[in-house]
């Protein structure tokens, strides 16, 4: 019986910082050449849809940055939530407030126009995501409930919530009865950043530099260091005179807020009106994508245009090669796991050992 | 050595397929919402494509892709299609709407076809929904005739016009038969989800109805009558399978005639947009073959079909009154288009109230 | 309310509360290991598919059911081996668990759609199912729910009561002095996880063989995640878990109830409550810090890599 055995590196490699995600795509391409081998397909046609044909056009590129933003900032959100220990896995919930809340100005007050309204729907949108995301952290602050139960139901009920208000009282009026808003005027739309070679808007220049910000708050200044400090040991925070209570909120404030902000940037610049369902799961997408980014907003930056790229990889393979989005998810899980496979040769070193000795230690 | 010949006859055929596959003188595309496994609303769209390369065959080419979410990702999917060569592009939720109209405009040469929607804001968009509620109306005339204790159960999705109109359409056929027939509407807040439908249908049968139909899309529910041995009507395909004993028929959305018919268009350049609400007359909705009832009431069954077929017959068509008792069509007046696209009251005798 | 109703009412909760009953089962075990697998969903489905397959093509449930257990194990040992030989985050391998299990559930079940599939058949205990009301409800269901039931005592048992269950929880609760111990923390973990899998695949062969005797892509439609939020809910003892499993249960059928007898509240709100109860009770529950803190795993979600 041959058994793995990992150990751990005296300091981190730098090396494989840098060239880990490298050998993960190269693991990926030769699983996935295996996989669309079996399947009949050709894999070079294949790989080529996945990794390269979504950022030929520059329209693809502007897809691909709509599609990253709203993971890079939840994730960004929700890395200062994982690193103090904060289990938030409802940012999808948070995401959908934040939605509503924005739009709340440009539906019931349509006749309201002018400069101000895109700064004040911003601001609403990510004051409704913080305002429900302070539920858990309440709950958990006061009675001690467990945020990962709290945050993941609250999901279902601000799902259902936002049901109930496009087919009831925000219902387009001239809509013929059907479930959506009206559709938001000019002055309520997130505007493209580039707007004749695509349709990416503003919510992406928000997610980077929002990421970049949180990497400096969380890496060169006190709180940053409050945060790690409570997440590893509320303990020694305690002992720091730091309040893990407090904590709570912050955390689960900052999370919510970008998570709001993700939300009504994307119902803003990118659908336009409120509709039954305004997330593709962006929110539990992106606490892979904040894993997968290590936790640190620049990891999670490119960590976020990866995943992107193979949802749009994904797309572009069912087009051009006819495989079902069934081999695309699989393709991503295979993706998904190389990544955080090769990771673990940064902490440590990986050796294959047959078992005399491990026998003899089971 | 036959075994070889045969090889390199598939070979040759392969490269020949390959070679007119080149040569495709259209390409059509489909976009749906769910996975074409849900045997529901996106298993029967994609029927409608099989038949678009069984009629056609080399002359066209088509691709798809399925579970598309509605909002920003259906755009992009949308544009993917019109800049991969795609001459026709059928998109086949409600929610691809306003997507669809904005692609369209950007891609002039490329057709457009919306489903259920209402929008067409350039001449290359064209929309199609289907007169459903026309099946309706003979599933309630026969639930009147079947049910013992005069109650349906109906699970609805969402209340959207397209159920509305189904709910309303069932109950006046089962009036023209019964005047006091009541029905039990459930809303189950899905399309989709074959435990909690069969929850809804359990609920129901405890509730004390002895007929079931639905408006959601999974098999569940029919599995659930014929375990409990009640009868229940088929959603979107035919369901016998699932309830030999207890399918009494099922409303069949059968969009291939539609999709063979608009493909062939584009094909000889006769494509023009439009909005039709094709029903059984056409073809596009179909009824399962009537079992599981006496002869006499599925003769009552065909010949409402028969009717409907014809135009003889048109289940909003006056007198109707509203829930509330109020008047909304005249006698012999028909449903204008507005109302019937936009529907969101119930007519008199439904024993529920309509969320707003 | 007729006892013939009341006991109609009850096996459909019953029906609803079994498959969330069993994979949070599972789940607990990994839990008080000191893993997190959030691909629960991922692994039930796959669950789901196997078991209606095997159960096709071999014409037995019962066989459907044994090869969903195994599926399950086998797809949690790919969780296993990344989290604990590779010693990746287990949030992230989990969350990929799940996606990579709706993918491959699908590619599998592509030839089973549209096909009824083979119902796993009530058994009928003698004597015992002659009980008025009770016998019905308890000794004429299905061979899952009579293990559900098992199940849920012996994990119980196992937890609380043997040597091997109080190695479980000092792995969970403090992997380096469990080590320090001589306890061998991957195997015990290795062990835990593919149980879970197990558990996981027999609740989505629950699904497709008996809840709804079928397969459809995505038939699991959340339940996977339900079943994680239990395990909190039930602060990680296994009698709580019954009680939530059939709490969500019922409130979820009363909603179908409630609304056929024509209660006019929106029906969003009704289908939100079996959410809001589940937090509620727990809120309520949980004001006790000392009892919380004390049936918490303290290692969950940590790795562990093994020094020599």
């Amino acid at each position: 019986m041959i058994r793995i055995e990992l150990e751990k590196r005296a300091q981190h490699s730098a090396i494989f910082s840098l060239t880990s995600p490298l050998i993960a795509l190269v693991i990926t391409a030769v699983l996935g050449a295996i996989m669309f081998l079996m399947l009949g397909k050709s894999p070079t046609a294949a790989l080529y849809s996945y990794f390269i044909e979504p950022l030929t056009e520059m329209w693809s590129i502007h897809e691909l940055m709509i599609k990253a933003a709203p993971l890079i900032l939840i994730a960004t959100g929700l890395s200062v939530c994982f690193l103090s220990n904060n289990w938030n896995i409802g940012a999808e919930g948070q995401f959908i407030l934040g939605g509503i809340f924005g739009s709340a100005l440009p539906i019931m007050y349509p006749e309201f126009t002018g400069p101000m309204v895109l700064p004040l729907m911003l601001l609403m949108g990510i004051v409704g995501g913080a305002a429900y995301a302070t539920i858990p952290a309440f709950l958990k602050a006061r009675f001690s409930t467990n945020e990962i139960l709290s945050s993941l139901m609250l999901v279902y009920v601000a799902q259902l919530f936002l049901d109930w208000l496009v087919r009831g009282p925000w219902r387009n009026p001239e809509g013929y009865n059907f479930p959506e808003s009206r559709t938001f005027h000019a002055d309520a739309v997130l505007p493209e950043i580039w707007f004749a070679s695509g349709r990416a808007h503003w919510g992406f220049v928000f997610a980077i530099l929002i990421a970049v910000l949180m990497w400096f708050v969380l890496n060169k200044t006190l709180k940053g260091f409050e945060v790690r400090v409570l997440g590893l040991s509320p303990r020694a925070g305690r002992f720091a005179g730091f309040s893990s209570n407090k904590m709570i909120f912050t955390a689960f404030i900052i999370a919510g807020g970008l998570a709001g902000l993700a939300g009504i940037s994307e119902v803003s610049g990118a659908i336009g009106q409120l509709r039954p369902v305004i997330s593709p799961g962006y929110g539990f997408t992106a606490i892979i994508v904040a894993f997968l980014g290590r936790l640190n907003p620049l990891g999670i930056i490119a960590a976020g245009l990866i995943l992107a790229l193979s949802y749009l990889g994904g797309e572009a393979a069912q087009i051009s090669i006819g495989v079902s989005n069934k081999v695309s998810a699989v393709f991503q899980g295979l993706l998904l796991f190389s990544v955080l496979a090769c990771d673990t040769l940064i902490h440590y070193s990986i050796k294959v050992v047959k078992s005399a000795r491990g026998k003899a230690a089971l | 050595m036959k075994k070889f010949t045969k090889t390199i006859l598939g070979a040759a055929a392969f490269s020949l397929l390959a070679g007119s596959a080149m040569a495709a003188d259209a390409k059509a595309c489909f976009i749906y919402v769910g996975p074409i496994g849900d045997f529901g609303w996106s298993y029967q769209h994609h029927q409608g494509l099989l038949a678009v390369e069984e009629a056609y065959g080399d002359k066209v080419e088509t691709a798809y892709l399925e579970s598309v979410p509605e909002g920003a990702d259906a755009e992009r999917a949308i544009e993917r299609f019109a800049r991969s060569g795609c001459n026709i592009i059928f998109t086949t939720s409600f929610g691809y709407m306003d997507p669809t109209n904005k692609v369209a405009a950007k891609f002039p040469d490329v057709k457009f076809e919306h489903a259920t929607g209402y929008k067409r804001e350039s001449e290359n968009v064209a929309t199609y929904s289907s007169k459903f509620y026309q099946g309706r109306y003979i599933q309630g005339q026969i639930a009147a005739k079947m049910s013992e204790k005069g109650v349906a159960g109906y699970i609805a999705s969402f209340p959207i016009p397209e159920v509305v109109r189904g709910i309303n359409s069932f109950m006046l056929g089962a009036q023209s038969i019964n005047p006091d027939f009541k029905v039990k509407v459930v809303w189950a807040n899905t399309w989709f989800d074959p435990g909690k439908e069969a929850d809804a249908a359990k609920s129901l049968i405890d509730q004390g109805v002895d007929i079931l139909t639905q408006h959601t899309d999974s098999t569940a529910p029919m599995q659930v009558a014929e375990e409990r041995g009640i009868k229940a009507f088929g959603q979107a395909s035919d369901m016998i399978e699932f309830g030999k004993k207890t399918q009494l028929t099922a409303i069949i959305d059968d969009w291939a005639p539609y999709y063979v018919e608009r493909v062939g268009a584009v094909l000889d350049g006769t494509w023009e947009s439009h909005d039709v609400w094709h029903g059984l007359a056409e073809g596009n909705v179909a009824m399962a073959e009537y079992s599981n009832m006496p002869d006499d009431v599925a003769a009552m069954a065909k010949e409402t079909e028969e009717k409907i077929k014809s135009g003889e017959l048109e289940p909003f068509t006056g007198p109707i009154k509203k829930q509330d008792g109020s008047d909304w069509l005249a006698e012999g007046e028909k449903a204008d288009n507005g109302t019937m696209l936009g529907m969101n009251f119930y007519v008199e005798g439904v024993d529920d109230k309509l969320p707003q | 309310m007729t006892p013939e109703i009341a006991t109609a009412i009850f096996l459909t909760i019953a029906t609803a509360a079994t498959p969330l009953l069993i994979a949070a089962l599972g789940e607990l075990v990994v839990e008080r290991s000191g893993v997190l697998n959030l691909g629960v969903e991922g692994m039930m489905v796959m669950g789901a598919v196997t078991g209606f397959g095997a159960a096709q093509i071999t014409g037995s449930a019962y066989l459907g059911i044994v090869a969903a257990i195994i599926c399950g194990a086998l797809f949690s040992l790919l969780f296993g081996i990344l989290t604990l030989s590779l010693a990746t985050n287990q949030v992230a391998t989990g969350l990929s668990l799940t996606l990579l299990g709706l993918g491959a559930s699908g590619m599998i079940g592509e030839n089973f759609i549209g096909l009824p599939g083979v119902k796993l058949k009530a058994i009928e205990i003698p004597l015992l199912s002659d009980i008025p009301v009770i016998g019905k409800v308890l000794f004429s269901q299905d061979l899952i729910f009579y293990i559900s039931i098992l199940l849920t005592i012996a994990i119980w048992y196992f937890v609380f009561r043997t040597r091997a269950g109080l190695t479980l929880r000092s792995v969970g609760d403090n992997h380096t002095s469990a080590h320090a111990l001589g306890i061998n923390v991957l195997k015990v973990r290795y062990l835990a996880v593919m149980f879970g899998g197990a558990c996981a695949g027999l609740a989505g062969a629950h699904l497709s063989l008996v809840y709804t005797p079928q397969w459809t892509e995505n038939m699991t439609a959340g339940r996977g995640w339900i079943a994680l939020a239990l395990v909190v809910f039930a602060s990680w003892r296994p009698l709580r878990i019954v009680a939530g499993a059939y709490l969500f249960g019922a409130v979820t059928i009363a909603q179908f109830h409630a609304q056929a007898q024509g209660v006019a509240i929106p029906s969003q709100l009704l289908s939100s409550l079996p959410y809001i109860a589940t937090i509620i009770v727990l809120v309520l529950i949980s004001t006790n810090k000392r009892m919380t803190m004390k049936n918490t795993p303290a290692s969950l979600g940590k790795p562990f890599v093994p020094d020599r």
